[in-house]
């Protein structure tokens, strides 16, 4: 990284929207105005007004408190998740790349396996075992996204085996835990951070599909996906849930993208074109 | 699977130098395509292995779980008998590869219709949805990034890449909602229901705009980025350069030199893709109530009708890994440089 | 009688990170038809920049301050870029220096070779024949078959063998060598000069060889420019280039050719220091930072072209000595 080198303008504005969301899911029970599961069925679709800046839903819950308290089931899924998957994929990884090479056969046949599934069939899939949930789809996420991150680091060990100073520290007689943790590791990390976070976005957004179609978190949870539920259920009756439910979830995704998309451009530009999922 | 195509496409710079026997392009293309369906056939077994075994890894027995925790016992045992549970592992696993072999695979729990038949029934809908969103996204997209090569650097080249990132990170759902919303709802141009009616195409036509419009716009952002890209890259290169130094007119240079080698990627990416638009249309189908493998699923996944669920995601994956296999052969039959680092 | 090719006063600089950097000062010379014209130099000093101006083929950041370069008589910098574009192949042909990048790799050699030929009105078979033709004539056995391979497929002498086919099929009045020898090893390159020399008897145009290495000029060339930090400082004959070499640079390359070394030495000698940066060209002589007859003056005036004589020209405050 050349000193003095910054996050161009994209990248600023996304590093600002998701410190926004990020503080709004901390902070949550100060921010929101009533309690997202309080029931009121008297004013239910109730328009935007000075109470209710987004109105409220069918049971007449504010729209407006479950949107900020869906901020913390969508950052707190997608980046337990994320995290879990990148903290496999690491070590799996690093054991493909470095272990021996039954293993790492073996490996890579499961990374590809697993990759061949389009994501959300799986994901169904294994829903249908476990049951819809929260763990259930913690689980899903996890599975999901390993196999993408054990590759990564499985060709970061490959690449970086082959470099003159791993030889070198071969040849002086350093033991292998020292070349996987000294070395490799810090080495093969930097990639796997930037593709994490370009990651979370895409994992928000299978969150809040699987909370739309009733399979994700469930209710009275408040989720992003289920709100989207509800308000596409009483479309006609009231299109301002909907509308309300979509707006952050466009904001996070857009925020973490542009963040995603600017840290890459500024640490690693040879990561330019990985597939959206 | 992506990254195997990356790691294959790369592979060409590695080739070694020195005489090759060029071969007929018969023997060569042969024994590749050999290797490719081998990969995938092992991939697919692996995949179906997977599937079966986790119905054993869910605590209680696998009849509940398919049945739900209001089936009754009788139920449970006429469904043991018939999908032959009680027998032991190995032989339930083989029946089972047997069984898909010959296209069966298994029954729908609940009506007892087989899967087959069931998958091959809304299997159209969705084909011809994913195949009208990829369309469209394809000649956008492409036509949008070449044009972005001709004006790069001006404003309106830097405002689409924005603009493309932006539709990138907007999930298509939502976007499936909106324009609902606003193109059924408050317009009334399009139906918000439906795939139109069997045998009356223009319906059928007015019904998948919406739907595919929402799969497609992810697509045409990131396809004009990646052609973009793509063919920046490729007009930076010397070869470029010498066709210019022999007089070659900038069309033909642009559309036969450089574009042939930049599409190979965007090939690699449209076949993977695929499994993204599938993944796309079970939820823009929940939207749009339209019928196909999507709507079969989540119906599926809902009443935990584990048969429907396995054999539509092993259909799926097969037909996925089919795509990936054929854009695998394409892009040997497009770039030689693939095809011979893979005979060593 | 008007050269085939000449280059007057030619002066160009690149827009990179920290300003304008000088690639060509005042650069001048003449290729005349039937010989061989040489310019040599080290890496950086402006050779391949030259080159590239010669086809108009400069890249996006490169900007022409002043100077023509005439093919025949007309100014191809003045030209529009349609016009420009007619120029190349039968005006002027290159022979590039890397032809495993030279030619694109997923198409074949005998695709592009009749690609390349279309400024000629020829039908498709004609072409054809044409390129199989050169193929051979280039001394590569079954042109046939080599039309149907891919760049990739063949070895380094025989891709560059292509190379020196593609560029003589338009029958260029001026063909560019830039480095044709220096991607291939000693083998081939013994190779590709005598095709080279072969070829220079029948080519009726002129020939420009660029290259830094010193023997491939001896055994191609009738005329030497010296290039160094973006100038010719010197322009002579062969012989006298070799025999009686004027300027202190051209003397130090000569010195430090390892075929010219006598005997045994223990260190190889170089020639210490290096190319001034660019972006601030010195006010005096650009060499006179690395010059054993560094005077006082060469730090402040810029040298004067003196004449050795009637075909021999130097670039040095103390060339005549």
């Amino acid at each position: 990284m050349r000193s003095g080198a910054r996050l161009d303008p994209m990248g600023t504005f996304g590093a600002a929207l998701v410190v926004s969301f990020v503080v709004i899911a901390l902070f949550a029970p100060w921010i929101a105005p009533f309690d997202p599961v309080a029931l009121n069925v008297t004013k239910k679709f109730a328009s935007p007004s000075w109470t209710h800046w987004a109105g409220t839903d069918q049971l007449g819950r504010d729209t407006l408190s479950r949107l900020i308290f869906g901020t913390r089931t969508a950052l707190g899924i997608s980046l337990s998740s994320v995290g879990m998957a990148g903290a496999i994929g690491l070590v799996l990884g690093l054991i493909a790349g470095y272990g021996p090479r039954w293993l790492d056969g073996a490996l890579i046949l499961v990374f590809d396996a697993l990759s061949s599934l389009p994501m959300v069939m799986f994901a169904l899939a294994v829903i249908t075992v476990l049951g819809p949930g929260t763990t259930t789809l913690i689980i899903v996420i996890v599975l999901v996204s390993f196999p993408g991150y054990g590759r990564l680091i499985r060709a970061q060990c490959l690449t970086l085996q082959g470099a003159d100073f791993i030889q070198a520290e071969r040849v002086m007689g350093a033991s292998h835990p020292r070349i996987l943790f000294r070395h490799l590791l810090p080495n093969a990390v930097g990639p796997l951070i930037i593709v994490l976070s370009m990651d979370v976005p895409v994992v928000i957004m299978l969150e809040a599909g699987l909370s739309f179609l009733n399979l994700g978190v469930r209710p009275p949870t408040p989720s992003w996906g289920n709100m989207l539920n509800d308000g596409y259920n009483a479309l006609r009756q009231s299109p301002v849930l909907v509308i309300a439910a979509g707006v952050p979830l466009v904001l996070t995704t857009l925020g973490f993208t542009f963040l995603g998309e600017g840290l890459r451009d500024l640490l690693d530009p040879r990561l330019k074109g990985r597939l959206p999922r | 699977m992506l990254q195997a195509l990356r790691v294959r496409a790369a592979n060409w710079k590695h080739v070694p130098r020195g005489a090759r026997a060029a071969g007929k392009l018969g023997p060569l293309m042969l024994i590749y395509t050999v290797k490719r369906i081998g990969l995938a056939a092992v991939i697919l077994f692996i995949v179906m292995l997977a599937m079966y075994a986790m119905v054993f890894l869910v605590p209680g027995d696998p009849a509940s779980v398919a049945l739900g925790p209001r089936a009754t016992p009788a139920l449970k045992a006429a469904l043991v008998e018939r999908m032959g549970l009680d027998q032991p592992i190995f032989v339930q696993i083989w029946r089972f590869f047997a069984n898909a072999a010959t296209g069966n695979l298994g029954y729908d729990v609940w009506s007892n219709r087989p899967v087959t038949e069931l998958i091959l029934q809304s299997f159209p809908s969705t084909l011809f949805l994913g195949a009208v969103s990829m369309s469209w996204a394809l000649v956008c997209g492409i036509a949008l990034g070449c044009l972005s090569v001709v004006m790069r650097d001006t404003w309106a080249d830097r405002a689409l890449g924005i603009l493309s990132v932006s539709f990138i990170s907007v999930p298509s759902f939502v976007i499936a909602i909106y324009s609902l919303l606003i193109f059924s709802v408050w317009l009334g141009w399009l139906p918000a229901i439906g795939a139109g009616h069997p045998g009356d195409f223009p319906s059928q036509i007015k019904a998948v705009i919406l739907p595919a419009f929402a799969i497609g716009i992810t697509w045409v952002g990131y396809l004009a980025r990646l052609v973009r890209a793509s063919m920046l890259e490729v007009m930076e290169a010397p070869h470029i350069r010498t066709a210019r130094a022999f007089g070659l007119s900038e069309s033909k240079i642009v559309l036969t030199y450089a574009l042939r080698i930049a599409i190979v990627p965007t090939v690699a990416i449209v076949a993977v893709g695929f499994g993204s638009i599938l993944s796309s249309a079970v939820f823009v189908e929940a939207v749009f109530s339209r019928p196909g493998i999507g709507t079969l699923m989540t119906t599926a996944v809902a009443k935990r009708n584990f048969p429907v669920v396995m054999g539509t995601v092993l259909f799926m994956t097969a037909f996925y890994l089919f795509a990936v296999t054929a854009a695998d052969l394409l892009i040997a039959r497009l770039d030689p440089r693939v095809r011979d680092a893979f005979r060593g | 009688m008007t050269p085939p090719l000449e280059i007057r006063n030619l002066t160009l600089d690149y827009a990179v990170d920290g300003g304008a950097a000088q690639v060509l000062r005042g650069v001048s010379l003449v290729a005349e038809a039937g010989k061989v014209v040489g310019i040599v130099g080290e890496s950086g000093c402006g050779k391949s920049t030259l080159a590239l101006a010669m086809m108009a083929l400069l890249p996006r950041n490169a900007r022409v301050r002043g100077g023509e370069v005439r093919l025949k008589g007309e100014d191809l910098l003045a030209m529009t870029p349609n016009q420009q574009r007619e120029k190349r192949g039968q005006g002027i042909g290159m022979i590039f220096q890397d032809p495993m990048t030279a030619f694109n790799p997923v198409l074949t050699l005998g695709r592009q070779l009749v690609d390349f030929q279309s400024g000629l009105n020829l039908p498709a078979a004609l072409r054809h024949a044409n390129a199989e033709a050169m193929l051979a004539r280039v001394g590569l056995s079954d042109p046939k078959a080599m039309m149907r391979r891919f760049v990739h497929e063949l070895s380094g002498g025989m891709r560059q063998r292509v190379g020196i086919a593609a560029a003589l099929l338009n029958r260029p009045s001026v063909l560019v060598a830039d480095e044709p020898t220096t991607a291939l090893d000693v083998t081939m390159e013994a190779q590709i000069l005598h095709l080279l020399r072969e070829l220079r008897r029948e080519h009726q145009g002129a020939i420009v060889i660029i290259t830094h290495h010193l023997g491939v000029v001896g055994e191609l060339c009738d005329r030497v420019n010296v290039m160094y930090a973006g100038e010719i400082v010197e322009e002579a004959s062969v012989d006298a280039l070799y025999h009686t070499p004027r300027h202190p640079y051209t003397r130090a390359l000569i010195a430090c050719d390892p075929a010219h070394l006598e005997g045994q030495v223990r260190i190889l000698p170089t020639i210490s220091g290096r190319l001034p940066d660019l972006r601030n060209a010195p006010k005096g002589c650009a060499f006179a930072a690395r010059c054993p007859m560094v005077i006082a003056r060469c730090h402040h005036e810029p040298p004067p072209r003196l004449q050795a004589s009637a075909d021999h020209s130097v670039l040095c405050h103390r060339g005549l000595e």
